[in-house]
């Protein structure tokens, strides 16, 4: 990466840490309801990878999201207010944190059922092909759900048609209180590929040079014609699954020593300060995205509730007829 | 007697299976070593071995078919799927195997078996926390649904649908694990501690599948009703006080059509309720039943009073819940008749 790009990286990389940060206390303050999954720890992997992308691209994910949003340059407004069910919410309310969508951004959502998302993804994979566009899907799951069956159902299909598609597990270790071991009878999962033949990599997810690094070749295989491309990103998330999580099925040091030996934000951090970037200069970027996400807590308080009508919107085309009851 | 809550009946339930019958087995996502996310599996795995009580990888059409295999070679499986909103992948093998089984091979083989899904709203949990599918199960012959609406029911109808010997769907309606939600949501919930159905024995006691229980007794009207809007109902009847007689239907498939009619012959009028969207719903059925043995005796036509037709809502949880105003309406627009 040059200066310039690990600079932005480490701003993107920020704006999501410290959205985070906010979305838990708003949480904690009873202002944001339901379930909701925080990123924290998990930065360089989205921001790593959307440095690969070129217009058009598409980016699908399952429900911890809100990292991939603020990647994609969705704005963290609305990102917030969706996550205080309000009418100026990606969804106006009806999606919460885990469903936003931007067609604009090429963000196809946002995915509460574990593993869906992979098979969308394939399909939007199929549309780049059917077009004959150079453009890449970029298909996000947990290593959770790396153990549903359609993912190798989509496996197979990317493979047999040589479809444009980049599976990135992001492996955290655990899905909800089940470690890997637990629940994977792989161990490399960027092998969990190769019967279709699909080439995988192993990546250090808390690198965001190495995550870019990988991502370019797995975008030049797939905009070749080569077809899908698997990687693993070995990765770590500190915060519970959700804001609900009694935490017992690991040990805080376990945490805290991910923390202080590879944090991704902290790395590139200091990858910056030997490129000779002043501390000064840091600074300006934390106070900028301070702004913005403080900008953000606002918005979310105090855009309007949705209106009653948006009950029955969106159902269908046409919106059902409901007799008052 | 010891007072439990529906998390800690359920526990017991199958403490009491697993420590009577070594062929029970039970398993799903998060059950084993983390105890489950409602912690209904709580400290199984460390008393009976992880042979016993395993960690399931996430992969529900799995969960489902591997349990249809074990109950067809002799082991009594209890499935956890983590919110009823994950079956669908499970779907396929719950209508083609394990409902079809014992009919497609001339009772050859069975799958006795029991999925156990928290079901139902009230939790604001979206359209993926919050769905009650009991009409995508009681629509499939080859089925038994089951739905407690209390810690009492939940440990004894959780015990007879181990021990029947065909597949038995078994919803848990999880705004009700720690208290009896009546959709009042701005005010505290009753603890189960303080509530009478919050007494469960100890050890083995089973409730016959397809019994209801009548919860209030009354003569103006028949309220049919399960999980959480029984307790709906029986707000909804002290508030409007509209003497009406509540019925927890606690099983749908097999129904007890003899308590509903010959309550509805005694009131003459009906309202019934679900959390779940109206059309195809399981009221529809109920509706259907009632009017063809109850017609004569009918003075009003039946009310519904059902969650909207549509996905269930994010932020306007309050305005989709068919709560105690809603049914109250419903209580008094049927004695205007
Ligand atoms: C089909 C389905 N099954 C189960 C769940 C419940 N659930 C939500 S997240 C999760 C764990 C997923 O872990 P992983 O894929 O590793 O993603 P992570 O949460 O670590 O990002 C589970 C079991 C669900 N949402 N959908
Ligand atoms: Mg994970």
């Amino acid at each position: 990466m040059t200066r310039d790009q690990l600079l932005q990286a480490y701003h993107d990389m920020l704006l999501i840490r410290r959205f985070e940060e906010k979305a838990g206390q708003l949480y904690g303050m009873g202002l944001i309801g339901g379930f909701c999954h925080l990123y924290i720890g998990q930065e360089a992997v989205v921001v790593g990878m959307q440095a690969c992308l070129e217009p058009g691209d598409q980016v699908i994910t399952s429900y911890r999201d809100h990292g991939h949003m603020l990647a994609t340059g969705m704005e963290a407004r609305g990102v917030m207010a969706e996550l205080t069910g309000r009418s100026g919410g990606y969804s106006r309310g009806k999606g919460g944190s885990m469903h936003m969508f931007s067609r604009e951004k090429g963000f196809y959502g946002g995915h509460g059922i574990v593993g869906a998302q992979v098979s969308l993804g394939t399909g939007l994979a199929f549309s780049n092909w059917y077009r004959e566009s150079r453009n890449v899907s970029l298909t996000y799951f947990g290593e959770g759900a790396s153990n549903q069956g359609q993912v190798y159902e989509s496996f197979n299909l990317a493979a047999l048609m040589k479809l444009p598609v980049i599976f990135i597990i992001e492996n955290n270790k655990y899905g909800m209180g089940t470690s890997v071991e637990r629940a994977s009878a792989s161990h490399d999962l960027s092998k969990n590929g190769a019967a279709w033949g699909i080439p995988g990599e192993q990546v250090n997810g808390m690198d965001v040079t190495a995550v870019k690094e990988a991502g370019e070749r797995a975008a030049a295989h797939c905009r070749e014609g080569k077809g899908p491309y698997l990687l693993e990103m070995k990765t770590y998330r500190y915060r519970g699954h959700s804001m609900s999580d009694p935490a017992k099925y690991r040990t805080r040091e376990e945490v805290q020593k991910m923390r202080e030996q590879s944090d991704p934000i902290e790395t590139a951090r200091k990858m910056l300060l030997e490129q000779d970037v002043s501390e000064a200069e840091l600074k300006k970027i934390d106070d900028e995205v301070k702004a913005v996400v403080q900008e953000a807590a606002d918005f979310a308080q105090k855009s309007p509730e949705p209106d009653e009508a948006e009950l029955w919107t969106d159902v269908l085309l046409e919106a059902p007829v409901m007799e008052a009851r | 007697m010891p007072r439990r809550t529906m998390v800690e009946a359920i526990r017991d339930a199958l403490d009491v299976m697993m420590a009577r019958d070594p062929r029970v087995v039970v398993f799903g996502e998060d059950v084993g070593y983390f105890g489950g996310v409602f912690r209904c599996t709580e400290g199984l795995q460390r008393k009976y071995g992880a042979s016993r009580c395993f960690d399931a990888p996430i992969s529900e059409t799995g969960i489902i078919g591997v349990a249809v295999g074990m109950g067809a070679y002799g082991l009594r499986p209890v499935a956890e799927i983590q919110f009823a909103d994950y079956m669908y992948p499970g779907y396929d093998q719950i209508v083609s195997e394990a409902a079809r089984l014992r009919y497609r091979s001339a009772g050859e083989f069975t799958a006795p078996m029991v999925v156990r899904m928290p079901c139902g709203g009230g939790i604001f949990g979206g359209q993926t926390h919050s769905q009650s599918p009991e009409a995508l199960f009681t629509h499939v012959a080859g089925l038994k649904t089951v739905i407690p609406s209390n810690p009492y029911d939940a440990k004894g109808l959780l015990i007879a649908a181990i021990e029947d010997d065909d597949p038995v769907i078994f919803l848990e309606p999880k705004r009700v694990y720690n208290g009896p939600f009546n959709g009042h949501h701005d005010q505290p919930i009753v603890p189960w501690a303080r509530h009478p159905l919050g007494e469960t024995p100890d050890g083995h006691y089973a409730i016959p599948l397809g019994q209801a229980a009548v919860r209030r007794e009354g003569a103006a009207v028949t309220v049919l009703a399960y999980g959480t809007m029984v307790h709906v109902a029986e707000a909804a009847a002290e508030e409007t006080g509209v003497d009406a007689e509540i019925i927890d239907l606690r099983s749908l498939v097999p129904l007890d059509v003899e308590t509903i009619v010959r309550s509805v012959m005694k009131t003459g009028r009906c309202v019934i309720l679900h959390e779940a969207t109206r059309t195809s719903g399981f009221g529809a059925e109920l509706s259907a039943q009632v009017q063809e043995r109850c017609f004569h005796h009918l003075e009003a036509p039946i009310l519904r009073v059902t969650g909207w037709d549509t996905p269930y809502p994010h932020a306007q949880e309050w305005d989709y819940f068919p709560g105690p105003d809603r049914v109250g309406r419903a209580l008094r627009a049927v004695l205007e008749e």
